[in-house]
């Protein structure tokens, strides 16, 4: 089986092209510039991960959202579920940049952290 | 009147990161002026990541990227004032801001222009039909959602292909609008590939090339827009139309570097790149007066945009030590496939980096630079697309300073 995709790891957005050899499960990657091409064509085919950012609520702040991000990708198939759990948050100013929102979000091994910061008012 | 040896007009990435580098020079006699209440620009409201990989090597948000030099700013005590907006530069360097305290009058021994860039909005590109409520710019609509935690809409159709559409399709799905499709004019996408994959194909979002939306309809509300197949001159074909109900319509079509103070100082603009004519040390045709970051070209990466801040603030260090810079009476010129480059002159005595873009996408291509027909340096490129700036330094060791520089595409 061959796959074509762009990398997503840079900005670069090299075109790879990975074989999977039916027999030994084997992927051969071409077309990358750097190792992270090759991680992120043998991810793809095997566990598709993904970063995502969104915004929670901030009561008595000088804005009334934070940004947030997670601090590891996650599946992709899990986006909207990991979206429905920080979306039931709710914080209080001020919040600093770094601080953690959801431990461990879904038991997926990423954090959900603040990456914008709110003074109190 | 107050006097500053800096005015930075901008308190966004290029205004920052300038400020930074130049306290780092020795010059303190800093004032940024900054016409939002925060500093950081846009970044504050680009929350999502891939951010400083190549300034600080890894992934951060905007506003935490933002936040880096922010710190530093704050660190070392570089002078802002938020909420000014300069309403004048006059040529001997004299800013006029309109601040809540009043009237500032600024004279500078050097003023740095990072005011960055806007968007071009439906009036721009002129699409005919009823003028609805719903139809944003995706920086806007970036905005109500990000700052302010206002929904735009739920039913969406995206024209532009530039990063901040493709960046806002994923954003509006997250927050579980139903992004149909995104529309693109041109053969070739505007943004960069990496925004395909993970905020249009993660999605199934699908993207249509060489269409555009040549109708808008709806009374109050926006109802539907109207899209048509173009030709290659990017002409709507007749009979292709098809009507897409949705309640709002992004435009992703392009940046405008925002340069009415510059004009107003007598900075001649390129009519390519809509920025200033500047030479290898980042000054514009107005000695002591500098242009740096989406304001001098748009870019594609923050990154990019810091780091031409920095290398404009080390020659403005230089211009204020030595009372002036050298001159740079060789301009550099281009093929037809070439849409800009910066600087447009150099002196061909000193290093510098070359940023320029191509105009179609093109495989297997070299990029010659030469002067008088001897060849300076060339860089083979396996993809050259017009999505992302392209940048090559160049040696001053390879130059002669008699012949202007050529630049050019051989595929």
């Amino acid at each position: 089986m061959v796959r074509e995709f762009t990398c997503i790891m840079c900005p670069m957005g090299c075109d790879l092209t990975a074989e999977v050899n039916e027999a030994s499960g084997e992927i051969t990657v071409t077309g990358n510039t750097c190792p992270r091409g090759k991680e992120y064509a043998v991810q793809e085919l095997t566990d598709p991960k993904r970063n995502i950012a969104t915004s929670v609520l901030v009561e008595g702040g000088d804005l009334p959202l934070t940004s947030v991000r997670l601090d590891a990708p996650i599946p992709r198939a899990k986006i909207f579920d990991v979206m429905a759990e920080i979306k039931k948050q709710k914080l209080a100013a001020p919040v600093k940049a770094g601080q953690v929102v959801i431990e461990n979000v879904l038991g997926l091994g990423s954090n959900v952290i603040v990456t914008k910061n709110v003074e109190k008012i | 009147m107050k006097k500053a040896d800096v005015v930075i007009i901008g308190g966004g990435p290029a205004g920052l990161a300038a400020a930074v580098r130049l306290w780092e020079k020795g010059i303190r006699d800093i004032l940024i002026l900054e016409r939002e209440n925060k500093l950081g620009g846009i970044l504050r409201q680009c929350i999502h990541d891939g951010f400083g990989l190549t300034r600080f090597g890894e992934t951060l948000s905007g506003p935490e990227y933002a936040q880096r030099f922010i710190d530093e700013v704050e660190e070392k005590k570089i002078p802002y004032i938020t909420e000014t907006t300069v309403i004048d530069i006059s040529k001997d360097k004299l800013v006029t801001a309109a601040s809540k305290d009043g009237l500032l009058e600024i004279q500078a021994k050097a003023v740095i222009l990072t005011m960055g860039c806007r968007e071009r909005t439906r009036g721009a590109i002129s699409i005919p039909g009823q003028r609805p409520a719903g139809v944003y710019t995706a920086g806007v609509a970036q905005s109500y959602i990000n700052l302010q935690n206002k929904m735009v809409g739920h039913e969406v159709v995206i024209l532009g292909s530039g990063d901040i559409g493709m960046i806002m399709a994923r954003r509006m799905t997250l927050e579980g609008a139903h992004v149909q499709a995104v529309f693109e004019v041109q053969p070739y996408a505007s943004g960069l590939p990496r925004n395909i994959e993970q905020c249009l194909n993660d999605y199934g979002i699908p993207l249509y090339l060489s269409h555009t939306v040549t109708e808008i309809r709806g009374t109050d509300r926006l109802e539907s827009v109207v899209v048509s197949q173009v030709d290659d001159h990017m002409q709507p074909i007749p009979g292709t139309e098809k009507e897409y109900f949705c309640d709002t319509l992004i435009l992703s079509v392009g940046l405008i570097p925002e340069n009415e103070l510059s004009l107003a100082a007598g900075v001649l603009l390129d009519g390519r790149s809509r920025g200033a004519v500047v030479d290898e040390n980042h000054q514009t045709t107005i000695p002591g007066i500098f242009a740096a970051g989406n304001v001098l070209q748009v870019h594609d990466l923050v990154d990019f945009v810091s780091m031409e801040a920095e290398e404009l603030a080390d020659s403005a260090a230089r211009y204020l030590k030595e009372e002036g810079l050298p001159e740079c009476a060789l301009a550099v010129e281009t093929d037809g496939n070439v849409t800009h480059t910066i600087p447009q002159k150099i002196s061909g005595e000193a290093d510098f980096k070359l940023s320029m873009r191509v105009r179609r996408p093109m495989k297997n291509c070299t990029i010659r630079l030469s002067q008088g027909g001897r060849t300076v340096l060339e860089k083979k490129m396996r993809k050259a697309i017009p999505a992302e700036m392209i940048q090559i330094p160049v040696k001053a060791d390879k130059l002669d300073k008699n012949s202007n520089l050529e630049v050019s595409v051989v595929w």
